[in-house]
């Protein structure tokens, strides 16, 4: 379904992604961890095409999507719902605008029809009432909740989460893990999620993936990531200070 | 040990070209990009599905919203136009020929240019900081990712409304700036109404109106482009979104001033 071949990505002198590969089945449920500024979100952004690669490729359905024409692009990405990291609400538009805002556009709907979706999704997501506001009366965790109402308005099939849960308290978090877990039994949807939180890394993966020093050293369900022998992946998961990663210039 | 002031001079003189080299490559390289995203926009304004609704929100913006102040700048500059030539002119009896000076100066000149001045400070500031703080929040990049083509959707409404509202302010500052000389020609310094209009019909050609339009057409486009281009390139957080409010404004002023003398140069033959 989604495939990632040997991506090498560097901004400047900064070589972040260095021969990256995944391959995600239909109706999976990746996680993809790393440590912070490892370049999980980079990675995510050349899915869906908002990053080209310096080298290596990135495969839909067995397509290249750097071949596609740009319309084709685009007509590809109507299948694709993106939640970003620091949800990129549209701030000149109201929270029920940014939700139906794919809908509108794409699904031609009327804007009554429209809206009322968008209130439904902001109610899967524990937000009610909130169609009217503007992004910037929102907090941090409810802007990160109507993106993620706005990445599934139009029900993809692909879904891709940065960090879905972070800045969320831990029972609204449960509850963002439980309706990605509903997105995928109930739509089929193929996902690829980031996450720091193991928590909801073990609950929502199918299989869980491990981006280091710009390369994916493990990848495997989450019985076997909690029984990992690599070292690295362990020191990451347990969450020490201590092992192989060093944490530069923080000192106990 | 003494250097060679010569070795020194010819070190001096080196760097300046090595200087103005880079600055020339920088020139260029900026210039082709920007000439890219116009033909891409181009490109999107000729193709449907049309943005109607953000095209009618830029012309209000860029249109509408800049018309005071236009209004303001033009009735004061006819005024001083004539007060100024009247006071002048005087020196050599040719107060008669105030009103045919205020309007050729206007229609060909000012109306255009100070319009375009106004518009790239009010507008294309406004352009360049809305697009940068949509290109810093990845507002641009979840447009994308909505399947929406950003330069479609953001920068063609801003480019057509540019190239439309310019030339209709134009039109609005030219009658205004012509009325504000009137005023000050006839009743402050108490020429004669009459010959006032006389002289401004008799030399005034239509020629001088709309090629002044037409430059106010080009003024539009290029303080659109620029301005959209400087937003939809930052990087570097708020600091980059200042950097890119000041140089659209930097750069499309100049492109005006420039462009507007080889415009002139061309046009009134
Ligand atoms: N647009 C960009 N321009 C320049 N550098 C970038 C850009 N995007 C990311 N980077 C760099 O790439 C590296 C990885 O960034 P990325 O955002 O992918 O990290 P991350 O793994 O998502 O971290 P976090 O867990 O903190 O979100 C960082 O060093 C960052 O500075
Ligand atoms: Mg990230």
């Amino acid at each position: 379904m989604l495939e990632l071949i040997d991506l090498h990505k560097s901004f400047g002198g900064n070589h972040v992604l260095r021969g990256a590969s995944l391959k995600v089945e239909k109706g999976e449920s990746m996680v993809v961890i790393g440590g912070s500024g490892s370049g999980k979100s980079v990675l995510i952004k050349h899915i869906i095409g908002t990053l080209k690669p310096d080298k290596g490729s990135v495969l839909i359905d067995g397509a290249d999507i750097a071949a596609l024409s740009e319309n084709e692009l685009y007509e590809t990405r109507k299948r694709f719902g993106m939640l970003f990291q620091m949800a990129a609400l549209f701030d000149s538009m109201r929270v029920w605008e940014n939700v139906a805002f794919a809908l509108m556009r794409h699904g031609k709907l009327k804007e009554n029809d429209a809206k009322e979706i968008a209130i439904e999704k902001l109610r899967m997501v524990g937000l009610v009432g909130v169609e009217n506001l503007m992004p910037s009366e929102l907090s941090g965790g409810m802007k990160k909740r109507v993106g993620l109402a706005r990445a599934i308005a139009h029900e993809p099939e692909i879904l891709l989460y940065d960090e879905p849960t972070t800045g969320l308290d831990p029972i609204m978090a449960d509850a963002i893990n439980d309706l990605i877990i509903e997105m995928k039994q109930k739509l089929a949807v193929t996902s690829v999620a980031i996450t720091h939180d193991m928590h909801s890394a073990y609950k929502i993966a199918d299989r869980i993936a491990m981006l280091y020093q710009g390369r994916i050293i493990e990848i495997g369900t989450p019985d076997e990531i909690k029984n990992t022998g690599n070292a690295i992946v362990r020191q990451f998961i347990t969450g020490s200070a201590v092992g192989p990663i060093k944490v530069e210039g923080v000192t106990a | 040990m003494t250097v060679n002031p010569v070795i020194k001079f010819i070190e001096c003189v080196g760097r300046t070209i090595t200087l103005l080299w880079h600055t020339f490559i920088a020139f260029s390289e900026e210039l082709g990009r920007i000439m890219l995203l116009l033909f891409s926009s181009i490109k999107q304004l000729i193709l449907p599905p049309f943005e109607v609704k953000n095209t009618l929100k830029q012309i209000i913006e860029i249109g509408i919203k800049s018309m005071p102040v236009v209004l303001i700048t033009a009735v004061f500059t006819g005024m001083v136009l004539a007060l100024q030539s009247y006071t002048g002119f005087k020196r050599f009896n040719a107060e008669v020929l105030v009103g045919t000076v205020v309007a050729l100066s206007i229609t060909r000149e000012l109306g255009p240019v100070l319009t375009g001045l106004i518009v790239a400070g009010r507008a294309g500031a406004a352009m360049a900081a809305e697009l940068g703080t949509m290109r810093v929040t990845e507002q641009i990049d979840a447009l994308e990712t909505l399947a929406t083509n950003p330069v479609k959707y953001l920068i063609v409404p801003r480019f057509i409304a540019g190239v439309i509202m310019l030339p209709a302010l134009t039109v609005i500052a030219d009658f205004i700036g012509i009325i504000g000389g009137y005023f000050v020609t006839v009743n402050l310094l108490g020429a004669n109404s009459t010959v006032y209009w006389k002289r401004t019909w008799d030399y005034l050609e239509t020629s001088d109106i709309y090629n002044g339009l037409i430059k106010a057409c080009f003024f539009g486009a290029a303080i659109a482009i620029i301005s959209c281009y400087k937003g939809f390139y930052t990087q570097g957080g708020a600091e980059g979104v200042g950097k890119a409010t000041t140089g659209a404004v930097v750069l499309s002023s100049m492109t005006i001033l420039i462009s507007d003398y080889f415009l002139s140069a061309w046009l009134f033959k």
